[in-house]
């Protein structure tokens, strides 16, 4: 493990890397995700069909292809985003579809008759979802929304491949540069489940406290 | 990562097409690869006992190559045949011990793949007479091999856009951005020359590198000459390759250490080729359709048998004698790499 320790440097600005790019994204992703599940489940046909597109587009392409495609496609249409940024909108915009999905599933498990009840007060319809019913739809998806925190930790390892100098790109090169495979493999692990583990712990927390006890 | 798995395959494919396609130009020059060379030797003789004359004697020689790097060794998928520098150099030293030309000794010589990890061990069991296979001559090596040589220095060079004036030598790159292969060689070849660029950009392809290029999201690209050749003829010359050597390799055959009358041999044989010109003829049929000027051929290097010496094969070849550069595709640990995760 000499390799790693004497490396610890380059490991640490990986980490460093790698949870920034991954709470800068989620919480883009948190609000694209919601908005979009307010999309899909608008009474406005063409919002509802602009969520679907969004969603059906975005999470059926590899994040690896839609990575370089978003930062060299539009590189050689002459707009130039940053590495960093290219990597969190990305990572936005693939982790955001999945957030919409399970807060629509949330949204789900709200008694219909509360939307319902709710207009019958005279609520209107952003007002309702606001104030009835994502309030209950989150608390219900806490745990998958966690999962998917702890997904983006590792998906995050794909914006290697665009350059931005995270954990798992920087492991590689140090591979190359020091032939000793075991070690290094070993402390990427251990560095990516020093991130992992604990989100996952929080998770758990979280939702043994907000979670709708039934 | 499993991107490098097809980067290589991809890679020669590109370079495939892009050799097939530069090397229209020149279909008529001296040597082809199928020899039109008319040289003929007479039947040598040796002292008995020697490697020389034992293979002379089996009317076999089995040499180690490799079969998939354009430029220096590729088994080429129409023809099967192999072709490249080594081959022709391999040619060229078969016709030392048996005479006659080259298309004659064809028959007499035996191929056999030898990776970038298996060419000591090939050597050491008896698997292969010698081995002509982009082979780096260094000193951890010569403590298991011998090498005759070096018949060519191979090296690493820096890709720029055609209209850049900016960098002209390999101190211009402190303080740019440049792009290379990640798990490549070249971060560490650049901090060997302490070189310092403001951000090493590492992509899984070098296409995307020559991308990062054209977007100017980079100013230079650095790699081994046969690939960015190829990405030069790809970008119909919006890119250059500068004179510049970001790392320089001797490249030599490898026989069994301690059989000094074989590379006695081989090095009076490769000096001999360097005369007789067959040496350039065969650079510029290989090397050469790559785009690649023809250098003065390295002087051989018959270090003292405790194989301490280092090579500096560099001295004899002016750089100023080289137009394009003096050197091959690929550097040899470039190809470890490559070779290991492709295996």
């Amino acid at each position: 493990m000499e390799v790693v320790l004497d490396n610890r440097d380059l490991f640490l600005a990986g980490m460093l890397t790698t949870v920034s790019l991954t709470l800068v994204s989620y919480a883009a992703a948190f609000v694209i995700g919601t908005v979009v599940a307010a999309f899909r489940v608008s009474p406005v046909p063409p919002l509802r069909a602009a969520g679907a597109v969004f969603v059906g587009a975005v999470r059926n392409t590899p994040l690896a292809v839609l990575m370089v495609l978003f930062f060299s496609g539009l590189g050689d249409a002459g707009i130039l985003f940053t590495r960093y940024t290219s990597a969190v909108i990305v990572l936005s915009a693939y982790t955001g579809s999945f957030v919409a999905e399970t807060i629509r599933s949330g949204i789900n498990t709200v008694a219909r008759g509360q939307g319902e009840a709710a207009r019958s007060l005279g609520l209107t319809f952003p007002q309702v979802l606001r104030i009835v019913v994502l309030p209950q739809a989150f608390r219900t998806v806490v745990g998958p929304l966690g999962s998917i925190f702890v997904a983006l930790i590792r998906n995050s390892a794909l914006a290697a491949l665009i350059s931005v100098p995270e954990l798992a790109g920087n492991a590689e090169q140090l591979l190359t540069d020091t032939a000793q495979p075991i070690p290094i493999f070993l402390g990427t692990a251990i560095a990516y489940m020093m991130l992992t583990l604990p989100s996952a712990w929080v998770v758990n927390l979280l939702e043994h406290r907000l979670a709708v006890k039934r | 990562m499993n991107t490098r798995k097809w980067m290589l395959p991809s890679l020669l494919m590109t370079l495939v097409l892009l050799g097939g396609a530069c090397g229209d130009d020149d279909d008529d020059p001296v040597a082809g690869q199928d020899g039109t060379t008319t040289t003929t030797e007479a039947l040598p003789e040796f002292p008995a006992g020697s490697t020389m004359a034992k293979i002379q004697e089996k009317g076999k020689i089995v040499v180690g190559t490799k079969f998939n790097q354009l430029g220096s060794g590729i088994k080429n998928p129409a023809t099967g045949e192999l072709e490249g520098f080594d081959i022709e150099i391999a040619k060229l030293v078969a016709v030392g011990i048996f005479g006659g030309t080259v298309e004659e000794v064809e028959d007499k010589i035996e191929f056999k793949e030898t990776i970038t990890g298996v060419r000591e061990s090939a050597i050491q069991i008896g698997d292969v007479d010698m081995i002509a296979a982009t082979y780096t001559i260094n000193d951890a090596r010569k403590q298991q091999v011998d090498f005759a040589g070096p018949y060519v220095i191979d090296g690493q060079t820096v890709m720029v856009e055609s209209d850049n004036t900016t960098i002209k030598a390999l101190t211009d790159l402190n303080g740019k951005k440049v792009c290379t292969g990640r798990g490549s060689t070249t971060p560490a070849n650049l901090t060997a020359k302490q070189i310092k660029p403001s951000e090493l950009v590492l992509r899984d392809s070098y296409p995307e590198c020559a991308d990062e290029l054209r977007q100017d999201r980079v100013e230079a690209v650095v790699s081994d000459r046969g690939i960015l050749l190829g990405l030069v003829e790809q970008s119909q010359r919006a890119f250059k390759l500068l004179d510049i050597d970001v790392s320089e390799e001797p490249l030599g055959i490898g026989l069994k250490k301690g059989d000094d009358a074989f590379r006695d041999f081989i090095n009076d044989r490769l000096e001999a080729i360097y005369e007789s010109g067959e040496w350039a003829k065969a650079y510029e049929a290989t090397y050469g359709k790559l785009g690649l000027a023809t250098p003065q051929p390295p002087a051989v290097d018959r270090y003292p048998t405790t194989g301490t010496s280092t090579i500096k094969a560099t001295t004899t070849v002016p750089a100023s004698t080289t137009t394009t550069g003096g050197a091959t595709t690929t550097t040899t640990t470039t190809t470890t790499s490559m070779a290991n995760t492709t295996r």
